[in-house]
């Protein structure tokens, strides 16, 4: 099973663009995802830029609205992720405790959803959608 | 918490017996020493907690008992060699987590060429391997392979002894003997792949676990081997094999071909790693020695495997799959894997490349070399090339031979549908035949 190690750094909220972790944590980092990697585990990660970099799209009334970074409302954003494959939830939490993380940072775990977690009429509709290879079903 | 100590171990025990074993130089003394530690985890944990460094407990543990073992031993044969071992191991217990990374991936390297020593059985080969490196408890090997527990546990217990017996160096092999025994360790892991991918026996045709398994024993070699390119070829061609893993049945579990499959499902991310993992394979290839093209090495066996799955994955639909460059590619495997196995594939290809006819003509070489007699999928693919040559009733038979071969329960069910297609086909000939004035 596939599980999503989300890393939350508490200040990213407010950091301003171009806000780059400094060298050392990098290189401790680095060190943990070649153990990930060596472990055989990693799938692929990646590190975000801040959200006052980027921009939200909300859906409020049905229609797409644009809002730029950074987001007042936001208490935590997301600065990176790693999706693992493990055998157990207790295994991905086992990694995450190996992270050689900050004072303010916090790793969620989640699990991915896998087809077969879907409950049946939800399968169906996945099922109905039309094939990406066009031919008819 | 057993979960949790499952885990710890899981994640901790090919390091932990790889180290153990560089030090009392046998493996099956080095498991059972980690064993132990394993059992007092499971003793103290619950009540004292997970330690902060749990690898390091299981390991400071594990060598605690064997200096205490070693002692014991030593009152009554005093073996200098055995002394000699005692000092290297109180000169390792304390600072346990600053062994070099670099040593410990020497050792699991040894332990993966240990495990898949050439004198032990394959099927051995696979248990041992599963289980010292892949972190696998008896019990869940037992269950992918469909033995009784006792069985798998007697057959680990056995290929301890005939390591120890055989007195099979702790090592990495060198020179000529290093290619030799990486295939052995390459077949192991394919062999693990292909029993989760195709399982040969019980209900369920796939079995995504032990998928996932040899993919991550495949990814640690990698690693620990990074110049080979034949590992790095068996790497993409799981990946990409895996990439095809929620395709390749349907919803209430039967097998969909290659062909059929809604390649929306295919899982991009695993193609691409197998793509990067191909293009190291063939930069590793190449690039000996880097100025001198006409020196790049002829890709191995399962570079080229990879290089056919990359195929299929490269191609957005079935029908813009590049079939001359398949039988291309399968023509270059039968020469390096001469097997009528490849050959059955290179004859489908061919067929879908140059017209049925010419697929056929390969096929009815094999029926006639009497290859593959009790092979399901020789009359399978017979019965398919011969059915869009419209020869329904010759397809019929050989579809109902296929079925009589089949292993697997839902293979078998697919095939009855092809047997049932052709029947009726031929039913329709046959009226329309009568119905001629």
């Amino acid at each position: 099973m596939r599980f999503m190690m989300i890393m939350i750094p508490k200040g990213y909220e407010t950091a301003t663009p171009g806000t780059m972790p400094d060298a050392k944590a990098v290189e401790a980092m680095m060190k943990y995802n070649e153990a990930l990697q060596k472990a055989g585990v990693l799938l692929a990660l990646d590190g975000l830029h801040p959200p006052s970099m980027g921009a939200r799209v909300s859906f409020s009334g049905g229609k797409p609205k644009v809002t730029d970074g950074p987001f007042a409302e936001a208490k935590e954003v997301v600065g990176g992720y790693w999706m693992i494959q493990v055998k157990s939830k207790e295994e991905a939490v086992q990694w995450a405790m190996r992270c050689p993380g900050g004072d303010n940072e916090v790793i969620e775990v989640r699990q991915v959803q896998e087809f077969a977690d879907f409950p049946p009429d939800v399968q169906k509709a996945v099922e109905k959608f039309p094939d990406l290879t066009g031919k008819p079903k | 918490m057993q979960q949790t100590i499952a885990a710890v171990w899981r994640i901790e025990s090919a390091r932990l017996i790889a180290t153990l074993a560089r030090l009392v130089r046998d493996v099956g003394r080095a498991e059972e020493l980690a064993q132990d530690a394993l059992v007092a985890a499971l003793e103290q944990w619950p009540g004292s907690g997970v330690p902060d460094n749990p690898g390091a407990w299981l390991m400071a543990t594990a060598k605690h008992r064997a200096i205490d073992q070693l002692r014991r031993h030593s009152l009554a044969a005093r073996k200098y060699q055995q002394l000699g071992y005692e000092m290297e191991l109180e000169q390792n217990a304390p600072g346990l987590e600053e062994e070099a990374a670099d040593d410990i991936g020497d050792d699991l390297l040894r332990l993966v060429f240990t495990a898949c020593h050439p004198v032990l059985t394959p099927e051995t080969r696979v248990a041992l391997t599963l289980r010292l490196i892949g972190g696998l408890t008896t019990e869940e090997i037992a269950r992918a392979f469909l033995v009784p527990e006792a069985t798998m546990a007697q057959r680990i217990v056995r290929a301890k002894r005939t390591l120890s017996e055989a007195r099979v160096p702790f090592e990495i092999p060198d020179g000529p003997q290093l290619s030799e025994r990486l295939v052995s360790v390459l077949q192991v892991i394919y062999l693990v792949f292909n029993e989760g991918y195709v399982a040969t026996a019980g209900e369920d045709w796939v079995r995504p676990a032990l998928c996932e398994d040899a993919l991550r024993l495949g990814r640690i070699l990698a690693e620990l081997a990074p110049n080979e390119p034949e590992v790095h070829g068996l790497v993409a061609l799981m990946e990409i094999q895996a990439s095809r893993l929620r395709a390749r049945t349907d919803a209430s579990g039967a097998p969909v071909l290659l062909l059929d499959q809604d390649r929306a499902r295919w899982d991009q991310l695993l193609i691409h790693r197998g793509l990067a993992a191909l293009e190291r394979a063939a930069r590793l290839n190449g690039a000996r020695p880097p100025a001198f093209a006409k020196f790049a090495i002829a890709p191995g066996p399962y570079v080229l495997q990879a290089e056919i799955a990359a195929c299929h994955a490269r191609a957005l639909t079935a029908e813009a799959t590049d079939w001359e460059r398949l039988a291309a590619l399968y023509a270059a495997l039968v020469v390096l894997m001469p097997s009528p196995v490849v050959e059955l594939n290179r004859a489908v290809a061919v067929a879908n490349a140059f017209g049925p006819a010419e697929g056929l003509r390969i096929v009815d070489r094999l029926v006639e070399e009497g290859a593959l007699r009790d092979y399901h999928l020789l009359p399978a693919v017979r019965g398919d090339l011969l059915e869009r040559l419209s020869r329904h009733a010759e397809a019929l038979v050989e579809f109902e031979r296929a079925i009589a071969l089949a292993g697997n329960s839902r293979e078998r069910q697919l095939l009855e549908s092809r047997a049932a297609e052709a029947r009726s086909q031929t039913a329709s000939q046959v009226g329309s035949i009568d119905a001629c004035p």
